[in-house]
């Protein structure tokens, strides 16, 4: 039943990549990343992750989409690419690495593995709850989370000097 | 209990149409969604490696990855804005004024 659901989501998810980097249109990217985002999402579930599976649907699927279509939206710039295609020969190039690099990396890892992860020593099924995820977040991982809000402030901060600056510069 | 390995495939293949839409697509916008892409395969391997290992720790990673890609999406969308608004494009073609 699990691996049924599993191969439906992976479906979904490597579907919605795709159509991601095909559409024309830029808002229709945004929403098929948005399916990518949710399929990644239930896999999460799956991997008994419910703490993590919240925090994508609520930050990737909530905020980040939110934030890459107001901004195409804003900038208008649903169809950026003109129809002229200055890429030639090295589109099929890229096509080529990337395949080279997924069999590569999918060879290393299979070379490599000599212990066997087909399945978990032994399955718990709470090793990872919302609550066990905060006691280490505030107790282990004290300064690394302290250091994620500074992170947090300094982007913030960011983005308000770039938008002071260009309305600074449009007034002149 | 589906195999760690099959979500280890499934990021690879991820990560893979994350280059692929790096590398061929020219609309800006579409270059950092793929980022975006790419960075939630390896949250997607990290987190089956954390389910293998039956420890919460790469899940705390994990978690840390989002915040940091969150805060990443908040100022490359906002240079974005700033670059449209004296180049007038988004194409990363005609953003060339560094190019020697």
């Amino acid at each position: 039943m699990e691996f049924v659901v599993f191969t439906i989501t992976a479906l979904i998810a490597v579907v919605g990549a795709a159509a991601m980097l095909l559409s024309k249109n830029a808002v229709h990217s945004a929403l098929f990343m948005l399916l990518n985002f949710s399929a990644i999402a239930v896999l999460y579930l799956l991997l008994r992750a419910p703490f993590l599976f919240a925090v994508q649907l609520i930050v990737y699927a909530g905020a980040i989409i939110v934030l890459f279509l107001f901004v195409v939206m804003l900038l208008g710039a649903e169809r950026a690419e003109d129809e002229q295609d200055r890429l030639g020969w090295q589109r099929p190039l890229a096509l080529g690495m990337a395949a080279l690099l997924l069999f590569e990396v999918l060879y290393v890892f299979f070379a490599r593995t000599n212990t066997s992860l087909t399945s978990p020593s032994v399955s718990a099924e709470d090793f990872a709850t919302p609550v066990k995820i905060g006691e280490a977040l505030f107790s282990t991982y004290l300064l690394p989370f302290e250091i994620t809000s500074v992170i947090l402030l300094a982007a913030l901060v960011g983005v308000v000097v770039l938008h002071h600056r260009q309305a600074a510069h449009s007034e002149q | 209990m589906v195999p760690v390995s099959y979500y280890v495939l499934l990021s690879a293949v991820l990560f893979t149409l994350g280059v692929v839409g790096v590398l061929t697509r020219r609309n800006a916008l579409i270059v950092f969604m793929s980022v975006e892409m790419m960075l939630n395969s390896a949250n997607l391997a990290l987190v089956a490696f954390a389910q293998r290992w039956q420890s919460a720790n790469g899940q705390i990673l994990v978690f840390f990855v989002i915040t940091v890609a969150a805060a990443e999406v908040a100022v490359g969308l906002a240079l974005l804005v700033t670059i449209f608004r004296s180049k007038r494009t988004t194409d990363i073609d005609e953003i060339n004024t560094l190019k020697g």
